[in-house]
């Protein structure tokens, strides 16, 4: 065994040994542990779960990669994922955790006094977190096959026997502990080589400020103002410039990457565990500096992967790389697939044009960006293996939130809520425990043998919460007058016109078939994305909603009582967590 | 309940607020007024490219402790605070 395989095991192997300790230390006892971890989490703790819970392998390995490539257009998803939480902050979450209830679906039937709302609910949340899951199974798999060799089914095996035992027997408790270990990872993961390259390239070991410092080879040139100019030299979009799509375009993606992220429900059923309002309120506040911690370094991780390889292809202007001198991780991620050479022009060199006739590298998977970095910079190989860890971390922790998501929709809402309301304690832990794993086999199963549409999955994802869940929640709160049949009638507009407009263009979507998650690569040719729909679908589902209260009447006034007590910290009925 | 109008009408400009300023530095300096601003540099970074990857998330933090602290001190003024 080598070295990096051998750094790699104690790294990845490592981890999980602490998620189960913390798994066993972490035992659910009860049903208010099992899906609120009690509701006594502090804000500071809550904030790094948030943080685990939200940033996915997608954020972790794709969206460094997505920025090396798309420059100043990936703008969006940073935007996007982080302004989400302002809306959230602002909008849902502290409303949401004085009313006190156990999931998002139960927020719902209670401010609408409906079953069906409740139902309706609970097939977008679990549409919603399914697709998502999909992703961070095969995230899973990946990292495993990838760092360790192992068999991918194995390792989406071995990844799901790791998310039961500290997800099942711990519950929303024993996730919010091991969130906790798994962000202190991921962050050090994505931080560390980060500021490794930073420092080779600028000298400046922040890589906030190396992004935006001279290079390091004594040119006195900026590091953007150089990558600007191999890129466009190459034919390429000038990298701070170069826009995705139009700019109208980037405002609707934007707008739905925020809207979206506010109401995906496994994030904000984590407002549910902490013990007040307040703390509602100042957790997101800690979740979004750790959320930023990551996000403010990705821009730097993927304009300096973009001039690292832009630097091994072509060292001097015109003088390119030997094919048969290649790097040796260059070869590596060769055998994988992700990276093609294709000897156009037979003299042995690598062309790496934006022209399509004469580029000579036809394939490179934007999501290696991230893993391949440090063997690019020539990192130590602990570092390497963290990165594996990390990705791990990363994947693990949002399965395991999005797992518990559905398990307590269904097990909470759909058989103690509407089909057998009679339930014991006892037999609804035990519910939601079988859900769970039945689950963690339903997402493994098609993280295996993934569907069709897996690559538009993700986008599916933030569109339906973003058209579905966000508004029902805001409308609830902010319009007293909103009632029942209205939300209804609402959430099903939306969520129907966005699904429609995401089928109607899977066909078109482009679909790199092994990436970790996909999906956030329309086809830029027809007009708004489907990933930017989402937007549209919400201000849809407002509308509807609006004009059928319109017509049939607002709610009854004790409902709207109900909203003056949740729209107030204290005072009023508080019915936090009494069951 | 009346108090308690007060304190939402108070909190709704709050947010009104704090969501201009989300607006401005994110799809106003960020996107649509990109351009003129990336005439300008701060360091190696044209001005709108720093907002549209740096800059703004460093606001949205801002904004999100700002909003608290001042709703806490909302909460306390209409005596309201949670025990």
């Amino acid at each position: 065994m080598d070295e990096l395989k051998l750094y790699t095991y104690i790294a990845v192997f490592g981890s999980f040994g602490l998620y189960f300790a913390i798994a066993w230390w972490a035992r659910a006892g009860s049903t208010k542990e099992f899906y609120v971890a009690g509701g006594g989490i502090g804000p500071l703790q809550n904030g790094m779960a948030i943080a685990a819970d939200w940033m996915s392998a997608a954020s972790f390995i794709s969206m460094a990669g997505l920025i090396a490539f798309l420059g100043y257009g990936g703008s969006v998803f940073l935007m996007g994922w982080t302004g989400g939480y302002v809306l959230l902050a602002m909008l849902l979450a502290p409303y949401m955790r004085k009313h006190g209830k156990f999931t998002v679906p139960e927020f719902i039937s209670d401010r609408y006094y409906s079953k069906t709302a409740r139902i309706v609910a609970v097939v977008c949340l679990i549409i919603a977190s399914l697709t998502y899951i999909i992703g961070q199974m095969k995230g899973v798999g990946v990292a495993f096959s990838r760092f360790l060799e192992v068999d991918y089914g194995l390792g989406l095996g071995i990844g799901m026997g790791v998310v039961w035992v500290y997800a099942v027997l711990g519950g929303m408790k024993g996730i919010t502990y091991t969130q906790i270990a798994q962000y202190v990872v991921l962050i050090f993961a994505y931080t560390i080589p980060a500021i490794f390259i930073s420092m080779q390239l600028t000298g400046n070991p922040i890589p906030q400020l190396g992004l935006g410092s001279t290079l390091a080879d004594g040119s006195g040139v900026y590091l953007l103002d150089k990558l600007d100019m191999v890129v466009t030299d190459l034919g390429f979009k000038e990298y701070t410039t170069g826009q995705l799509g139009n700019n109208a375009n980037m405002i609707a993606y934007t707008l739905s990457l925020m809207i979206g992220t506010a109401g995906l429900p496994h994030v904000i059923m984590r407002f549910f565990t902490v013990p007040s309002v307040k703390a509602a309120r100042s957790s997101a506040g800690y979740a979004l500096v750790f959320i930023a911690l990551l996000y403010t370094v990705a821009p730097a991780v993927g304009a300096m992967a973009r001039l690292n390889l832009m630097n091994t292809i072509e060292p001097t202007a015109g003088e390119n790389l030997v094919y048969e001198e290649r790097p040796q991780w260059f070869k590596d991620w060769e055998k994988t697939g992700l990276l093609k050479f294709e000897d156009k022009n037979n003299d042995g060199k690598i062309q790496y044009t934006a022209d399509k006739a004469t580029n000579e590298m036809v394939k490179v998977d934007r999501d290696i960006m991230v893993l391949a970095n440090p063997a690019i910079a020539n990192l130590p190989n602990w570092v390497i293996a963290l990165v594996a860890a990390g990705g791990l971390a990363a994947a693990l922790s949002t399965a395991a939130g999005l797992l518990l998501a559905i398990s307590s929709s269904i097990s909470h809402d759909l058989m103690k809520g509407v089909l057998t309301p009679d339930l014991s304690e006892k037999s609804e832990l035990l519910a939601g425990r079988i859900v769970m794993t039945v689950a963690i086999l339903v997402s493994g199963y098609l993280g295996l043998n993934p569907p069709g549409f897996a690559a538009g999955t993700v986008a599916l994802a933030f569109g339906l919460a973003a058209s579905s869940i966000f508004p029902a929640l805001m409308m609830g709160i902010f319009s007293r007058k909103m009632s029942g049949t209205a939300a209804i009638w609402g959430m099903c507009s939306g969520i129907g016109i966005t699904m429609l407009y995401v089928f109607m263009h899977k066909g078109i979507m482009f679909i790199p078939g092994t990436s970790f998650l996909g999906g956030f690569e329309p086809n830029w040719f027809f007009g708004i994305s489907p990933n930017a729909f989402g937007a549209v679908g919400a201000a849809i589902n407002f509308a509807v909603a609006f004009a059928v209260c319109r017509v049939t009447g607002p709610a009854p006034v004790e409902i709207q009582h109900m909203v003056d007590n949740f729209r107030t910290p204290a005072g009023g009925v508080n019915a936090a967590h009494d069951h | 309940m009346e108090n308690n109008s007060s304190y939402w009408q108070e909190n709704l400009r709050i947010i009104t607020t704090c969501l201009i300023i989300w607006f401005v530095v994110s799809y106003g300096f960020g996107l649509v007024l990109v351009e003129p601003l990336n005439a300008i540099r701060l360091g190696g970074y044209k001005l709108g490219f720093w907002f549209a990857q740096q800059g703004s998330i460093v606001t949205f933090v801002a904004l999100v402790f700002w909003y608290s602290f001042k709703m806490n001190r909302l909460d306390k003024e209409h005596g309201i605070e949670e025990s």
